[in-house]
């Protein structure tokens, strides 16, 4: 599979996950957001910016509650909540937002 | 992805009519090559794959007089067919467990018994072709590998390791599931399904210590890696990364912390789950095992405990030893391996730790007993422990419990609907569907007791219950760790 962008091409998997994390840029994380028939908004993109830098240190999207704890900091406390997060993105705040954000998806038992 | 309907939770289950090919478009994404190679397959479908996969097979039924009598002994009696969870919830035929059995029992009858080779349009038998690779594909993807089929069988034929057979022989030709084997090939490498590694265990383990301590105003650890501690406990890596699976984490935690028992997890080893045994691959089983081994080893322990993962528990009670085994060098006077259930029952038992059951009072609970648990392994030293210490340990950290009905729990427990390796994306139609049973046994406590939670002891449990419970209406926080609840109940310090 792949998105069609600016005249470029950008290779993903079956899923829609980018192949190459270095593809990635903004416009193509609201092309595949509006692919789901949303718009990406500030508080989106705080969690996908949070999402890259964790990425870039460690690797690995971080945890659910370390994410959760990250936004909750940023975006006050009642927004720290996995509810929350479920909201921004109801596919599921590690896979959705690691798609947007241009990361693999989590594996495992997840 | 295809829409489908989700089944309607009806106040009795019904044993719906057949729908012939009902699920015949549902199979999982294929393994990529580097997926393959890594565990030691072939990268794509390799050219002489017919004759591949009859040598594999008759290698199988050659090595394991058990598939051979599951494959001879089957006289289609038919007790199996209404007790398929898949069956239930999708009424494809094929779901019945004598007829997906069947998918591989009429090729191995062409190929390996006398009728077969010679009359095999008599005796039901039928060549290997795309046709049917592809037919194998679909519906051996469409086993949990629960065995809840077995439990009715009169001759006892376990489905489960003839659809670990037919995976196997899959694998063996280069036909591999995606999800299994890309996770196989991170637990070899990273230590980890997740992938997660060891700098970011390090972060969400600090992140776990300031929490509990935040809420607690004690100080309780997460060690890694320390070298002569007591116990090593190895946990499905979900513990680290989901919810509700970190709450049981936590829970492991404060009884190891309140009974003062010394322990660490290990970086090496920061996985408990073996996707070996789904695939029905001894090899990749083994070196997820012996990484296990090399870690108890390394970090100079005496007792290795398991957290909550069923598959895991079923490999560590039953395979462990065999795998990697022998574990002389732990101490006899704990059982090797020991799961966490049995550590904090223990201590319940001694009266060791201060449980204050009115802390989960915003909860009645119901417990789902998980299928590698319950028909697969066992816990304590009675009979029947593996349903009664779970409970036992549940029961004295709430004050509201009730079980779903009789058919649906202990060895008769349904499946949640994504285990054996099928708790992924590309298959959620059929895990929706498949948890039609599992479903409506709980909508029945849930009407008769008002329970508001479901407890289990399995991450792959956890996490298909969080994706599913929304689609029958329920929420998707109404699933809960045991030792989540454990965690909400003890008290902590010096406290009487």
């Amino acid at each position: 599979m792949a998105i069609e962008l600016s005249g470029k091409t950008y290779e993903t998997d079956e899923e829609g996950y980018l192949v190459n994390l270095a593809d990635w840029n903004d416009e193509l994380a609201s092309e595949m957001a509006k692919a789901d028939g949303a718009v990406l908004e500030d508080n989106h993109w705080e969690v996908i910016n949070f999402l890259r830098d964790y990425y870039e240190e460690y690797q690995i999207a971080p945890a659910v509650r370390v994410l959760t704890k990250a936004v909750g900091k940023k975006l006050g406390k009642d927004k720290g909540t996995s509810k929350y997060l479920y909201e921004l993105f109801p596919y599921g705040p590690a896979k959705q937002a690691c798609k947007y954000a241009g990361l693999p998806k989590p594996t495992g038992c997840v | 992805m295809a829409e489908f309907d989700t089944p309607v939770l009806k106040p009795y289950p019904e044993i719906p009519p057949i729908e012939i090919g009902a699920m015949a478009h549902s199979k999982p994404f294929y393994a990529k090559q580097d997926h393959q190679q890594k565990l030691g397959f072939p990268g794509e479908l390799v050219d002489d794959w017919q004759r591949v996969a009859i040598d594999k097979m008759g290698e199988l039924v050659d090595n394991s007089r058990a598939l051979r009598v599951f494959l001879d002994s089957c006289v289609k009696c038919g007790a199996c067919t209404d007790k398929c969870h898949y069956y239930l919830g999708t009424s494809d035929p094929k779901n019945m467990p004598v007829a997906r059995q069947d998918l591989l029992r009429s090729v191995y009858r062409r190929y390996y018994t006398l009728a077969g080779k010679y009359f095999p349009s008599l005796v039901g038998a039928r060549d290997l072709d795309q046709d049917v690779l592809d037919e194998w594909y679909s519906y051996f993807h469409q086993c949990s590998q629960c065995r809840r089929c077995s439990v009715y069988c009169p001759y006892g034929i376990d489905t489960a390791e003839i659809s670990m057979a037919a995976r196997e022989i899959m694998d063996s030709v280069g036909v591999g599931q995606k999800y299994c084997n890309e996770i196989i090939g991170k637990a070899q490498t990273i230590g980890n399904n997740l992938g997660l590694p060891e700098p970011a265990l390090v972060d969400t383990l600090e992140g776990l210590e300031e929490d509990i301590e935040d809420e607690t105003g004690v100080t309780v650890r997460m060690p890694l890696d320390e070298k002569g501690a007591d116990i090593l406990l190895v946990t499905p890596s979900a513990d680290f990364f989901a919810e509700p699976h970190v709450d049981g984490l936590i829970g492991y935690a404060k009884v190891f912390h309140q009974a003062g028992l010394s322990w660490t997890l290990s970086s090496y080893a920061s996985e408990a789950a073996n996707f070996g045994m789904f695939i029905g691959s001894y090899d990749n089983m083994q070196k997820l095992a012996l990484r296990v081994r090399e870690a108890a080893l390394e970090l100079g322990v005496k007792r290795i405990v398991f957290g909550e993962c069923g598959h895991a528990w079923r490999v560590a009670y039953n395979f462990l030893n065999t795998l990697a085994g022998p574990f002389d060098f732990l101490d006899s006077n704990y059982p090797v391996p020991q799961h966490v259930c049995e550590v904090t029952y223990d201590l319940i038992q001694r009266n060791a730790l201060k449980l204050d059951p009115s802390a989960n009072d915003d909860m009645v609970l119901t417990f789902h007993d998980s299928c590698n648990v319950s028909r697969g392994s066992r816990m304590g030293d009675f009979e029947g422990g593996q349903f009664a210490i779970p409970r036992a340990v549940i029961k004295a950290s709430c004050n509201h419990f009730y079980d779903m009905p009789a058919d649906t729990i202990k060895e008769a427990t349904f499946c949640c609907g994504g285990g054996g390796g099928l708790l992924t994306d590309d298959l959620v139609e059929l895990r929706v569907k498949g948890s039609l049973p599992r479903m409506e046994a709980l909508k029945q406590v849930v009407d008769d007791h008002g329970v508001t939670h479901l407890a289990a002891i399995c991450a792959i449990c956890k996490s298909q219950f969080s994706k599913i419970l929304p689609y029958y209406g329920f929420e998707m926080d109404q699933i809960v760790s045991v030792h989540q609840l454990v965690s909400n109940a003890i008290v902590l310090g010096n406290e009487q």
